[in-house]
């Protein structure tokens, strides 16, 4: 046991406001929490789907589990239900495989809800494209909220694409007509 | 290189590794088959082909065998009027699942073969329509179509129920379903069903500029990109008859051994989370994020995707970056031996581990498991040791293996494996300097031909197969050590309790999308 405490002790709080990135960033990173709260007035709760990609987005997906990203200390974790969930974090191409899969994940989440398609192959297909076997992007298969690009993304930018997504309603909910808009085919 | 008992006209493929290709007749297939089991050599892949394209071409099935001087490739023409070849899962039980997904493919069906469901075809394409056939489903997908029902083997008797777990899972994993039939909390037996994830990556190939196609094998499956990007570039080499210069070589196997540490980093804390020590995944995840943090530092990319291209490498790290990498060998060391002392005496971890999903080294033997699972089941094949190719072969890579077979065997491997793979990369840096030859790169010719590539990735070997036609893919098998080890997780967690599930399937670490393809 002692070998432990000295490990943690010795170790230290790694966890960093925001890694490799400016001030404009740290700033960013201290807002999220407060957000989240004025935005949803709850921590926020993310189910994770792998409709089709290679695992190099949720390999970055894990790491912002890490101490350096610490996720949970900004109130946004990951749970294991559709049910419990405020988001779904999708990674692409959606294999046809997948399709009904991926759609009855999306049922099962109750409104409202946010959708953030992570990766290269979630916002388009990517390399895959689309075939006999996948039907490339999310958004061609449920409605998309915010895409983040990237071949994987770094995790630093699938939570900005979080925060995108969380921001984006509460923009609509200010809005004169309160509607969050929902489309497949928006950028970043 | 020789099979007993049999006369073979070997081409050699002129790669880094021993490898030879033959064409063989039925009787050849099967007389293949039983010599290289009975001689202890292992079946590595098996795919089918279309050639009907080519002139005079047709269709074909193939076979990847590892035996003592190399690796085999059988190719067996099959008649496109009865397209059928003998069954070799009898022998070499890992065929089962490769059989069904080249039926699902290309339409050869294993004469004989005790299991013909579909694998990958969960009924999204009709069961007549092969997507590999030349001219096959060039107007599009086919519209409408659901995912069919699939025969799960029943397990009937007093108390016996089902879980059906996935495909969508728990947590942060790939999807695929899991039905295990149990008792109580005893697991009397697991069916996998895989497949969720074909996204048609072996079609695309064909639609891809050889020159370009390094970088969807680089994505087949995500945490072993730079071992598939290696095997495809040495296939394409193979056929060019190229070898890459020697600062190329030593920065593919600096990146390969970077990206095995990176891996059994991220597998360490895990396994110690999932056996309840959430320190164990703080730290760990820690140092691979410090990890990752260097490689974008010194190849622009986090996972190193697309820095091996044909002909060499993308990126040569400045001497500054070299000496961190290097560095950082020494400080990562450190920490894992102090984690390692950790995990060795943690009474909560033992209890965990030890005898839990047990795979005999006979078992593993008789199954074909392969790789780090393989070697943590007194398996001791490691290409990098069996054929050290270039720049392998002065560093003399020192295998790891251990006899125990069960999650804590795994676990030491991926220990073990660290720590080597970190004096590997303390070598190669140290090395680079004085590579006289600045090259990174060369150029690559295309032509017609057959290649191959077969590289150790971290989870164990990555072979790929290429066919050219002129200037464009005809063919390219990706093959993933998942094929082998999958059905061998279906033994491991036999008379073990549900909850070890997670813990034992982490210990394989197996991937989803590189058998799903």
């Amino acid at each position: 046991m002692w070998k432990i405490i000295r490990q943690i002790a010795r170790t230290g709080i790694r966890t960093e406001p925001a890694p490799q990135e400016g001030d404009a960033v740290r700033v960013a990173a201290e807002h999220i929490q407060r957000e989240l709260l004025d935005v949803l007035g709850q921590a926020l709760a993310i189910r994770q789907v792998d409709a089709g990609s290679c695992n190099g987005c949720e390999l970055e997906i894990h790491a912002l589990n890490n101490p350096y990203y610490n996720i949970e200390g900004l109130g946004i974790r990951f749970v294991a239900s559709p049910r419990h969930a405020d988001m779904l974090l999708v990674t692409g191409p959606v294999s046809k495989n997948m399709e009904v899969a991926l759609k009855r994940t999306y049922d099962a989440t109750p409104d409202p809800k946010l959708v953030v398609a992570v990766g290269d192959c979630g916002c388009d297909g990517g390399i895959f494209g689309e075939s006999y076997a996948s039907c490339g992007s999310v958004s061609n298969v449920i409605p998309v909220d915010v895409n983040v690009p990237g071949c994987p993304p770094a995790p630093i930018e699938i939570l900005y694409g979080i925060l995108a997504a969380v921001r984006r309603t509460r923009d609509a909910a200010h809005a004169p007509d309160a509607q969050a808009p929902k489309s497949g085919s928006d950028g970043k | 290189m020789r099979i007993t008992g049999l006369t073979l006209s070997l081409d050699t493929i002129p790669a880094p590794v021993p490898i030879a290709r033959a064409v063989v007749d039925r009787e050849g297939w099967r007389t293949a088959a039983q010599a290289i089991a009975a001689g202890g050599g292992r079946l590595v892949a098996l795919w089918g082909a279309d050639r009907s394209r080519s002139d005079g071409g047709e269709l074909a099935i193939c076979a990847a065998y590892a035996v003592t001087e190399g690796l085999v490739w059988l190719d067996l023409s099959v008649d496109a009027d009865e397209p059928r070849y003998p069954d070799i899962a009898e022998l070499h039980p890992c065929a089962g699942r490769m059989q069904r997904a080249a039926f699902d493919l290309v339409g050869l069906r294993a004469d004989g073969a005790a299991d013909t469901r579909p694998w990958l075809n969960h009924g999204t394409w009709p069961a007549d329509r092969f997507p590999l056939r030349a001219g096959e489903f060039e107007a599009g997908a086919f519209a409408g179509r659901q995912v069919e029902d699939y025969p799960f083997v029943r397990v009937e008797g007093d108390g016996v129920h089902e879980i059906p777990v996935g495909p969508v899972h728990a947590g942060i994993i790939e999807p695929g379903h899991f039905r295990f039939s149990i008792v109580g909390e005893k697991v009397l037996r697991l069916e996998q069903r895989l497949g969720y994830k074909h996204k048609g990556i072996e079609r695309r190939f064909t639609q891809l500029a050889p020159l370009d196609a390094h970088r969807l094998a680089g994505r087949v499956s995500g945490d072993s990109t730079v071992a598939y990007a290696w095997a495809y570039c040495m296939a394409l080499e193979s056929i060019a008859r190229v070898e890459v210069p020697p600062r190329a070589a030593a920065l593919r196997a600096l990146m390969l051994e970077r990206e095995r540490v990176a891996n059994h980093l991220g597998d360490l804390g895990a396994l110690g989370n999932d056996a309840a020590l959430a320190f164990g995944l703080a730290q760990f995840s820690r140092l691979r994020e410090d990890w990752l943090r260097t490689s974008a530092q010194a190849f622009g990319h986090r996972m190193m995707m697309d820095c091996v291209a044909p002909g060499g490498v993308t990126v040569d790290p400045d001497p500054a970056r070299v000496e961190q990498m290097r560095v950082q060998c020494d400080a990562i060391e450190r920490e894992v031996l102090a984690l390692r002392a950790v995990y060795d005496e943690h009474a909560g971890l033992e209890d965990r581990f030890m005898t839990t999903g047990r795979v005999t080294a006979q078992l593993a033997r008789r199954l074909g498991l392969t790789g780090l699972a393989g070697r943590a089941s007194g398996q001791t094949s490691d290409l990098r040791c069996d054929h050290p190719f270039a720049p392998y072969g002065e560093l003399g890579v020192r295998r790891s293996t251990q006899e125990g077979g069960d999650v804590a065997a795994r676990v030491a491997v991926r220990f073990d494996e660290t720590i080597e793979s970190l004096r590997l990369i303390r070598a190669l840096c140290a090395g680079l300097s004085a590579v006289p030859d600045a090259r990174v790169r060369c150029d690559v010719p295309v032509r017609a031909g057959y290649g191959a590539g077969w590289v150790e990735g971290w989870r164990g070997e990555i072979f790929v197969a290429l066919e050219l036609d002129g200037d464009s893919i005809r063919r390219c098998h990706c093959h993933e050590p998942s094929w082998q080890n999958w059905p061998v997780l279906e033994h491991a967690v036999i008379g073990n309790i549900v909850p070890d599930f997670p813990l034992i399937n982490k210990s394989f670490n197996l991937s989803y999308s590189g058998q799903d393809l």
